[in-house]
């Protein structure tokens, strides 16, 4: 049968083409996305993933040579639900992040900053059977871009989520609360309504913070839609 | 452009200067229950997505090859770039695929042939022309439901594009008259949507995301 839905909530989206963000000026599309009747299956299937590697979520140890990496160790935890306020278990969160210094290990990354020897800036895990998901990073330091003068951008981490289907795919960002650098951002910023993009700052979490460890951020994310599907605990990968 | 909240709007807040990127309420104020907003995958997400299309000796989950030996089904390769406004081949996209098998379909669970129907790739490799481009080595899919059309879903990002981008590759050699879908589609707009061979088995794919080709995207 073919699934349909309502299509995307645009009101909750940032511009397509957000002047303020230069690339976005060429690249995004100029013509709307055209509604359909229905799609199919795969509008609400989850993907098959494979097994992740083992630890990728600690990106203080997975990328270790011969200690922790520099910066302020955190915890980042939050939970996956759909628009209906159900948990989405079994979804792919996958995350990149400069280190604490504002740096990328990315080749085409030129900001004069060091690099860590040991900090890739890079994690997957799949939401547990209540939705949850839980990485251990360090913070990212902010660092500059192109876009204007003095342009800089907040401290984030990249998000790259993939639920029950295509209707949820996200990509997004997560910035710190009281980062003084939001209110000049036009990524952070290209989402008009102001409580609708302040669902991107994580919250700080004292109940959840580890004595003597580390800080927590909870950074919960709403997809879109609310397909539910069934969700099998343990994959058998035979 | 269009009516739709939120797509193509121009600055929400009417500013002047040059460099007047001040939004005073950022960052402060309620937060209101919904969907959480999408952002740019920026430029910087090769080696933690798709380290293997850019080199990075890296461990890697999704790769641009979809059909193990193990995996039935005639043998397709599907190529393209994507090109921004200007007509400039864009290097730093990223481009997912997900079909069904052979027999239309999809991989629910993980199957002893290995097929998960989902792949990855960013468009930072060289073409034979030494062009920037995507490549995915895959089977060719049937149809997921009667009376439909076969297709491979693409969904597309990159930096500049705060909104992820939804579309479907058709084959040519395929009754597409009937399908739900492209019809749609405005007619004149319809061959954007549909792949040209370029040999047996071999497709190439090519998105625009501006001017008289544009490429079609779904609101998915
Ligand atoms: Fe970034």
């Amino acid at each position: 049968m073919a699934e349909s839905r309502s299509g995307r909530r645009w009101s909750d989206s940032p511009s397509t083409i957000f002047p303020d963000y230069k690339s976005s000026i060429q690249r995004g599309p100029g013509k709307a996305p055209i509604s359909v009747p229905g799609w199919d299956r795969s509008l609400s299937l989850r993907p098959v993933w494979p097994q992740l590697p083992e630890g990728d979520a600690d990106l203080t140890a997975n990328g270790r040579v011969n200690g922790d990496p520099i910066g302020e160790r955190i915890l980042l935890e939050g939970g996956l639900t759909d628009e209906a306020g159900r948990p989405v278990p079994g979804a792919l969160v996958e995350i990149w992040q400069a280190n604490a210094a504002g740096r990328y290990i990315h080749r085409e990354e030129r900001h004069p900053a060091p690099l860590d020897p040991n900090f890739l800036g890079a994690g997957r895990a799949v939401s547990d059977a209540g939705g949850s998901y839980r990485f251990v990073t360090v913070k990212p330091g902010s660092y500059p871009w192109n876009n204007h003068r003095n342009a800089w951008r907040p401290a984030h981490i990249h998000f790259s989520i993939f639920g029950a289907g295509i209707a949820q795919r996200l990509i997004t960002q997560m910035y710190f609360p009281g980062d003084p650098t939001l209110p000049y951002d036009p990524i952070f910023n290209a989402t008009a309504d102001a409580a609708v993009r302040n669902r991107l700052i994580a919250r700080f979490s004292m109940e959840e913070s580890v004595p003597n460890w580390a800080h927590c951020y909870r950074f919960d994310i709403v997809l879109s839609g609310s397909a539910a599907t069934p969700f099998e605990e343990e994959q058998d990968h035979d | 452009m269009t009516d739709l909240p939120g797509f193509g709007r121009m600055n929400p807040k009417d500013r002047g200067g040059p460099h007047d990127y001040l939004y005073p309420d950022a960052g402060s104020g309620p937060v209101s229950a919904g969907p959480t907003p999408s952002q740019t995958l920026g430029p910087f997400f090769a080696y933690g997505l798709t380290p293997g299309a850019y080199g990075y000796p890296l461990p890697e989950i999704h790769s641009n090859d979809l059909a193990g030996p193990a995996v039935a089904g005639s043998r397709i390769t599907v190529e393209g770039q994507v090109f921004d406004a200007a007509g400039v081949p864009v290097h730093d996209a990223m481009v997912e695929i997900l079909q069904a098998d052979g027999q239309g379909a999809y991989a629910e669970r993980p199957r002893n042939d290995g097929f998960t129907g989902y792949g990855r790739f960013g468009t930072g490799s060289e073409g034979p022309g030494g062009d920037k481009r995507f490549l995915f080595r895959t089977i060719k899919p049937g149809a997921t439901e009667p009376g439909a059309a076969p297709f491979i879903a693409a969904i597309l990002t990159m930096r500049g594009l705060l909104n992820h981008c939804i579309t479907r590759i058709y084959f040519p050699e395929d009754a597409l008259a009937q399908d739900p879908v492209l019809a749609a589609v405005p007619e004149e707009r319809r061959r954007t949507l549909i792949a040209e061979a370029i040999g047996p088995g071999h497709y190439r794919f090519d998105i625009r995301m501006r001017g008289e080709r544009e490429t079609v995207f779904f609101d998915v």
